[in-house]
């Protein structure tokens, strides 16, 4: 159904009169759109770009070579959400993408399947240990999933909705035994490091979790809660299985462009390179927003699918919210820690005791919990890992479009890279990129003859390129103590703000960040269902 | 041994060190005239200051407060000074009064609560300039203060130490002032500010005079730099020998604030950020100061839990006056209904020589002071010679202030 053919809800038909305006064309803001547009409203969405996607939009990098944006796969697409909005987003069947973790010594491991159905490259016993611990960690993490589909539930007024999930999570929890309902309560809150060793001996396997549990968070395997990482990334899931991955048919620019189409096919009016310079707002209530040029466009629902801090700190004037408030959101820990590089190669690499189809999968550097755990360490104190770990995709292979003939594209998520390092990026910089291209070339050796362009995005460079505060891509830690009801704080966790018609629906909200489309998906429905506070 | 200790020796260093523990108490500026004419003796911690309950009679001081005039040291009182392009914006934030109808030289009385509608503290404004203002109040909120600047063009620091403050209370304060010289007084309204020539010494050349107090009286507050403390308690002394001067302790200020009504942080209600207990916290309306709250001005820090907790009608308790039976002092005694529920507590009691009258602030239960106002009664235990009288007294809610002087307000105010 689209906007042509639902009855349209406007009780205005001025061209700067909408029902809703959503402030950001990123995934979330886009899903949002759809949604709210697909109800018939009028839905206008700006963008400061001149190009919607968000950080899943592409650029060039170099001449001739592209590069999809800062997300380089996908891992949990909510299918509900892909089903809602009619995504086209679906990788060819049979070919989930493998994960090979290269130590540098042995033979990669590599996983296939969904996280590890099958194991190459490390004993039976090992593989059925690892297949044990993912079973496990799955069904946990299923249970943790029926929160992320809902709006956190809001202190003071429990609904029937959040009864039923916490007794349907009950149910799922003794489902399986008192022995596994106890086990979860258990390692909810234990770090990775602890689990894995219960379950594995090989290095690298311990590595992998290590570093899947931490990617994009400030934490290392050995700090107390790092399993919640590993739960998040476990909630994802492709082709109905938990931890998989996928490129789609078209590689990852076509990400955007499918958001894009679920909104648009809803009747939602798109606008890039039109910056929002404030959200307007009187007592306590918003009736629309003022461009930076200065044109006012109003309406009773602002969605703003930006960071919480953009929105707050930048948008609203903070005579309009309180001091308490204010304070929340600008303590939420949002200091990024991944660094992305995009590298050109005249040819594609070849990584040491990799098929050359395996390349096509997802490459994780981490030789073991150690590496992960060592690297981590600097970054407690304002510093670049030495010896970083890091996940690599060839982009260039699932979307031809992105090099040249013959030439390939490298994407890589390297981390930690602190967002405020002691040096400043402007020297760090060229240390650290030399330090990546150095391990690259252990690993593929040759690699850096063919590197036609090397570009590193540090947080500095990505809160420029995108608007994150931080340089960070979940709008905030994903950890403890900024999930669900704190989710970006508590006044606002509901996707409603303590400013009425407001809401929030970027990966700052519940249920956080990576492409699943569900803040945004949650936060038009909760409006839709009243968006109550 | 390092660098710090180098110059001394050790002993040296760690007596240099401590010396702050001889003065457990900070001392006023005007703490050298207080000692003088101090004969009781009987000090309390006002803020960390050494301030008097009772100079020389608590009896004499109260009526010299309602006969003469009194002279009282409200140094201790916190006060901020907050500067800057967006200072009246960012007070109208803050504080619940519109503080966009505040003009140049006038004060208001004013609170201040958090998010949750909580009230933090009261106080009184004052508007030194377009851009300049003073806030006075009984905590200290320098961290509040400062964390709601995010995004304001404001500047907030703590005067209280370099301002010294002078309360002159009672029917002869303006003839004080006058005989003291400062010309002009009689011009000054309620709530008005205005600054006078005084010869403090090096860098104070002026004093500022407020006509305001906390008595319900006829007063004047007056600030200088803390320099010209002595000299200008000296002016006012001189002058005021022939007017009945005395200098005064809470004690008497205590009972004229309370036949004016008035309330006191921390005594009537306690403030959000020092409540320990979660139900002790008040809303603007539960504490009698619903009459600040304005729900048309810009948004301010409350505004929507005190707007849904009217609509929602889910106020919990309300601030009485209370008028009881016989003469003896309420204070803290139980309130109950018809003799049997316990309905709410006494803040503060008094008997009052002026209205003669034995009255009470109490804080009780909604729908208790609201819907039920009559069959009120206060449990006093009197403790005579070891052994408690108890006295079921009856109690009944009457208007604030127990007592209204028509002279507070008359311009120009009587010269005797």
């Amino acid at each position: 159904m689209t906007s042509s053919d639902a009855p349209a809800k406007s009780s205005t038909t001025s061209a700067t009169a909408y029902d809703a305006i959503v402030i950001g064309a990123g995934h979330n803001g886009l899903a949002a759109a759809a949604k709210l547009g697909r109800s018939g409203r009028r839905v206008l969405v700006l963008e400061a770009a001149n190009a919607p996607g968000g950080a899943a939009r592409g650029r060039e990098f170099a001449p001739g070579f592209r590069s999809a944006g800062l997300p380089h796969l996908i891992n949990r697409l909510d299918p509900e959400v892909a089903r809602d909005l009619g995504l086209s987003l679906s990788a060819t069947p049979g070919h989930a993408m493998p994960t090979a973790v290269l130590d540098g010594m042995n033979e990669p491991a590599v996983l296939r399947g969904a996280y590890g159905e099958t194991i190459d490259g490390v004993s039976a016993e090992e593989a059925a240990a690892f297949g044990r611990l993912r079973d496990k960690l799955a069904f946990q993490a299923g249970i943790l999933k029926r929160f992320l589909r809902r709006p956190p539930p809001q202190l003071g007024a429990i609904g029937i909705g959040d009864v039923s999930t916490l007794m349907a999570a009950g149910f799922g929890l003794i489902r399986k035994g008192r022995a596994e309902g106890r086990d979860f309560l258990r390692m909810l809150l234990m770090n990775v490091a602890d689990v894995a060793e219960e379950y594995l001996d090989d290095d690298r396997l311990k590595g992998l979790l290590s570093f899947d549990a931490t990617l994009g968070i400030h934490l290392g395997p050995r700090s107390p809660t790092s399993l919640l990482g590993l739960y998040y990334r476990l909630t994802g899931e492709v082709d109905g299985k938990s931890g998989g991955q996928f490129i789609p048919d078209g590689g990852m620019a076509a990400v955007a462009p499918a958001f894009l189409k679920a909104a648009e096919g809803a009747g939602v009016i798109i606008r890039c390179g039109a910056r929002v310079g404030r959200i307007l707002a009187d007592r306590g209530s918003t009736r629309g927003v003022v461009l930076a040029d200065g044109s006012e466009l109003t309406a009773p629902v602002v969605v703003s699918a930006i960071h919480p801090q953009a929105t707050f700190l930048h948008l609203v004037d903070p005579a309009e919210t309180g001091t308490g408030f204010l304070r929340a959101i600008r303590h939420v820990r949002t200091a990024g820690n991944v660094a992305k590089l995009d590298l050109a190669l005249s040819r594609m690499p070849n990584f040491t005791g990799l098929t050359g189809r395996d390349h096509a999968g997802r490459i994780v550097i981490a030789r073991s919990m150690a590496h992960v755990e060592e690297a981590f360490n600097p970054a407690k104190y304002g510093e670049f890992s030495q010896d970083p770990v890091m996940e690599i995709v060839l982009p260039s292979l699932a979307d031809a479009s992105l090099a040249p003939d013959g030439a390939c594209t490298l994407s890589a998520l390297v981390q930690y890279a602190p967002y405020r390092l002691r040096q400043g990026w402007e020297t760090g910089k060229p240390a650290f990129l030399k330090i990546v291209l150095d391990i690259l070339e252990r690993h593929a050796p040759g690699i850096g003859r063919t590197v036609v362009a090397a570009d590193l995005s540090t947080p500095v460079d990505i809160e420029a390129e995108y608007n994150l505060p931080g340089g960070h891509w979940h709008h905030g830690e994903l950890q403890a103590d900024q999930l669900l009801i704190n989710r970006p704080t508590g006044a606002a966790s509901g996707y409603a703000t303590p400013i009425e018609g407001l809401y929030l629906a970027s990966a700052g909200a519940h249920p956080g960040g990576g492409i699943s489309g569900l803040a945004g998906w949650n936060a038009a429905r909760h409006i839709l269902a009243g968006g109550s506070r | 041994m390092n660098a710090l200790t180098k110059p001394l020796n050790a002993t040296e260093a760690r007596r240099a060190a401590r010396n702050h523990i001889l003065t457990p108490r900070l001392e006023t500026p005007f703490h050298p005239r207080l000692a003088a004419l101090d004969v009781v003796n009987d000090w309390y911690n006002w803020a960390g200051y050494k301030a008097p309950h009772s100079i020389f009679d608590e009896e004499l001081e109260y009526f010299a407060i309602r006969s003469t005039a009194a002279l009282f040291d409200i140094s201790p009182m916190v006060k901020y000074r907050i500067k800057g392009y967006d200072a009246e914006r960012y007070l109208n934030r803050l504080t619940l009064r519109d503080v966009r109808k505040l003009a140049v030289n006038r004060i208001h009385y004013t609170a201040w609560c958090d998010d949750h509608g909580h009230v933090l503290d009261d106080g009184t404004l004052f508007r030194l300039g377009e851009q300049d203002f003073r806030l006075c109040c009984q905590e200290r909120h320098l961290p509040w203060l400062l964390d709601s600047a995010f995004g304001f063009d404001v500047e907030i620091f703590e005067e209280t130490e370099e301002i010294a403050g002078l309360a002159l209370q009672g029917p002869t304060s303006h003839a004080v002032l006058a005989e003291a010289g400062f010309a002009g007084t009689e011009r000054l309204k309620p709530f008005d500010i205005a600054t006078f020539p005084h010869d403090g010494g090096p860098g104070c050349s002026a004093v500022t005079i407020s006509r305001t107090g906390f008595t319900g009286d006829l007063g004047y507050e007056l600030f200088v730099p803390r320099a010209a403390a002595l000299s200008l308690w000296d002016r006012l002394w001189a002058a005021g020998a022939e007017h009945g001067i005395r200098a005064i302790g809470y004690s008497a200020l205590n009972r004229t604030r309370i036949e004016a009504g008035f309330i006191v942080a921390n005594a009537d209600f306690v403030t959000a950020e020092g409540a320990l207990r979660a139900d002790r916290v008040r809303l603007p309306d539960e504490i009698g100061l619903d009459w600040l709250v304005d729900p048309d001005k810009p948004s301010f820090n409350g505004r929507r839990a005190i707007l849904d907790a009217r609509r929602n009608q889910s106020l919990k308790h309300i601030l009485v006056g209370l008028e009881i039976e016989g003469n003896i002092a309420a204070e803290h005694a139980i309130v109950y209904h018809r003799g049997k529920r316990e309905v709410g507590l006494v803040t503060a009691a008094t008997w009052s020589p002026t209205a003669k009258r034995n009255i009470a602030i109490a804080s009780l239960e909604r729908p208790y002071g609201t819907k039920f106002v009559d069959d009120l009664w206060v449990e006093i235990y009197a403790m005579r010679e070891l052994k408690y009288q108890k006295m079921m007294k009856r109690a009944k809610v009457v208007p604030r202030p127990f007592v209204k002087l028509a002279r507070r307000t008359a311009t120009p105010p009587g010269l005797r």
